[in-house]
């Protein structure tokens, strides 16, 4: 039915000029889904100046890539990136596009799917091939992160899905790899833009929290009983060089900001260490950090769902644990 | 200003359980509300309208029951709602849902003028998926603007908005018509006074049918949604943990520190 749409394609985003982790994390999924259909894995880069990460994604594992690389794309923009994606597909016709879950990846993504027609599968976490009809099997939570669904798009092409950053693990970057990189020269008239970029605020009070990058995350949930007990998780971030995050009822109840959210419905991590500091784990909350290397949970109550992710798990009053954690680490590190 | 808010009815997902014995949602006695985004959605429109005049229409697919949902909007400063609801539209994904509004806006148009804004929230809380925004812009050949946290300031051609893009923001200036959705923000939705609840109670709330839109049968419900749904299950989260309770909590903190540093983690 669609022998035409061949070859898997992964969306390298590119950021100030570097490669957004996702993309580089989805040629690893990308690979094993393209050899499992005998197609060839495809990086598209779009960006200004991007042969280097043209050659990076042949090292994560693409056998070629595709660059549209031109000053006009030097920052992201919906309709100039939606254009260069519609030319591209409509010329070589893959039969999968993965794009990073990133904002950016949100936002070109239902543009690009609608004006192909197509089908869109959003923030996926699991990826594979449905045994019975060769379609990509896009697995995705919903309901808050209480029910996943597993979604196919069998009657028309592209497939296209946007996955969850940090889900999959980078694969080994072999720099001896070699693939061809293919330059599509893309015209798109400056008409057609329909927004204009007028500033870029890198140290917005959000941003300073950033998570999505922290090596180590301490939060804080329900708990913590006040907002003045956010010390207890600041003084150990602190000792530990640690970012601080919260769970969604700390923020609800306006004891830290949305910026610090992790879950659902505020950001996605996986650090090295994660504690999380009298949060019960509601599975809104655990979508959000279930990923991270390793778990420690602090939590007074023993059946709280929050120990069913947690690698270490200390059954006690986290006011009189916290402190002894951070005097301890502190004590460990002047040493 | 002519705005429009489209809002969906979800169920509260942050009530919903796993029941432990069948691993299956508990949706009863879980209640229906105005999904959150959506009402940071409609609390910008409101300030533009106080701010710049203008109307405020909101519009809601879903079931009659979703009338609550417009009824709650009206009373939080909307002008005027419209419930899109039949049973051909039912099944219909993202593409489908997203092409139903843009279908509806046209209609609604032809009453009330072109609209300059049309706001959403950033994604509904029971889906989740953040397209239908963006795939109503695409349907009209409009400008969008996404993870929006602020809407700035509104020209006679353009809107100026402030957008969350991970590590940094974005002021944006969008042509008009333009569809902007939005995320939480300072601009907490209001509650409804006592006295507007009384008076949109029974607001009369037209629907709008498949009839009424003209779409044809091919790009609504299943039959226009490209993705299918192949199956649904229950996360399951089963760590093997160290679970660390010591006499006292002290004891606990560096039983911890002693295993975490047998493993280098410290």
């Amino acid at each position: 039915m669609f022998e035409e749409y061949k070859n898997l394609w992964v969306y390298i985003e590119v950021m100030d000029g570097k490669a957004k982790n996702v993309g580089l994390e989805l040629l690893n999924p990308g690979r094993r889904l393209a050899d499992q259909n005998a197609e060839k894995l495809v990086a598209v880069v779009v960006g200004n100046d991007v042969e280097h990460i043209a050659k990076q994604a042949i090292a994560y594992g693409a056998d070629e890539a595709i660059i549209v690389d031109s000053d006009i794309f030097d920052y992201y923009d919906t309709d100039l990136f939606t254009s260069a994606f519609e030319s591209l597909i409509l010329k070589y016709k893959p039969s999968t596009l993965l794009i990073g879950a990133t904002n950016n990846g949100r936002d070109i993504g239902p543009r690009l799917a609608c004006r192909l027609k197509t089908g869109l599968t959003a923030d996926c976490t699991g990826l594979d091939i449905d045994s019975e009809s060769g379609n990509i099997a896009w697995t995705r939570p919903a309901f808050g992160g209480n029910l996943m669904a597993t979604i196919l798009c069998p009657n028309t092409r592209p497939q296209i899905g946007t996955v969850r950053p940090g889900v999959f693990k980078k694969g080994t970057k072999d720099d001896t790899r070699s693939g061809r990189i293919i330059r599509e020269d893309i015209v798109i008239p400056e008409s057609v833009r329909k927004t204009k970029l007028l500033e870029v605020i890198r140290e917005a009070a959000g941003a300073a929290v950033n998570l999505e990058d922290a090596q180590i995350i301490v939060s804080g949930g329900r708990g913590l009983g006040k907002a003045e007990n956010f010390s207890y998780v600041r003084e150990l971030a602190a000792a530990l060089g640690a970012t601080v995050g919260s769970s969604r009822a700390a923020v609800d109840a306006g004891w830290i900001p949305y910026a610090h959210q992790v879950g659902q419905t505020g950001k996605t991590v996986m650090p090295k260490l994660y504690f999380a500091c009298g949060i019960s784990g509601a599975i809104q909350h655990l979508a959000g950090m279930s990923s991270s290397d390793k778990i420690i949970a602090i939590n007074k109550d023993p059946n709280a769902p929050i120990f069913k992710v947690a690698d270490y798990g200390i059954v006690g009053d986290l006011f009189e644990v916290l402190p002894v954690l951070t005097t301890e680490i502190k004590r460990m590190r002047g040493a | 200003m002519n705005i429009l808010v489209c809002v969906k009815q979800v169920p509260d997902t942050t009530e919903i359980k796993i029941d432990p014995v069948t691993n299956t949602l508990i949706r009863a006695g879980v209640p229906s509300i105005v999904n959150t985004f959506d009402s940071y959605a409609l609390e910008q429109a409101v300030r533009l309208k106080e701010k710049y005049g203008g109307a405020v229409t909101v519009i809601c697919m879903g079931p009659p029951q979703a009338k609550a949902a417009i009824r709650e909007c009206l009373s939080k400063g909307a002008d005027r709602g419209y419930l899109i609801s039949g049973k051909e539209f039912s099944g219909s994904d993202t593409l489908a849902t997203s092409y139903i509004l843009a279908r509806t806006v046209a209609r609604l148009e032809k009453e009330w003028g072109a609209f300059d804004l049309i706001l959403c929230g950033k994604q509904a809380i029971d889906g989740d998926t953040g397209q239908v925004g963006p795939e109503m812009a695409e349907h009209m050949k409009i400008a969008q603007v996404t993870f929006v946290s602020e809407v700035l300031s509104v020209e006679a051609s353009a809107v100026t908005v402030r957008r969350d893009n991970e590590d940094r923001e974005e002021i944006v200036q969008a042509y008009l018509p333009a569809v902007v959705t939005v995320v939480k923000s300072a601009a907490e939705p209001r509650f409804p006074s006592f006295a507007s609840i009384i008076d949109t109670w029974d607001a009369e709330i037209p629907v709008i049918t498949p009839a009424d839109i003209e779409t044809g049968g091919e790009r609504i419900g299943l039959n226009g949604s490209p993705t299918k749904v192949k199956k649904t299950f229950t996360p399951q989260f089963v760590k093997k943990g160290v679970v660390i309770r010591e006499k006292s909590p002290k004891d606990s903190a560096l039983k911890l520190l002693s295993l975490m540093s047998d493993k280098a983690l410290v």
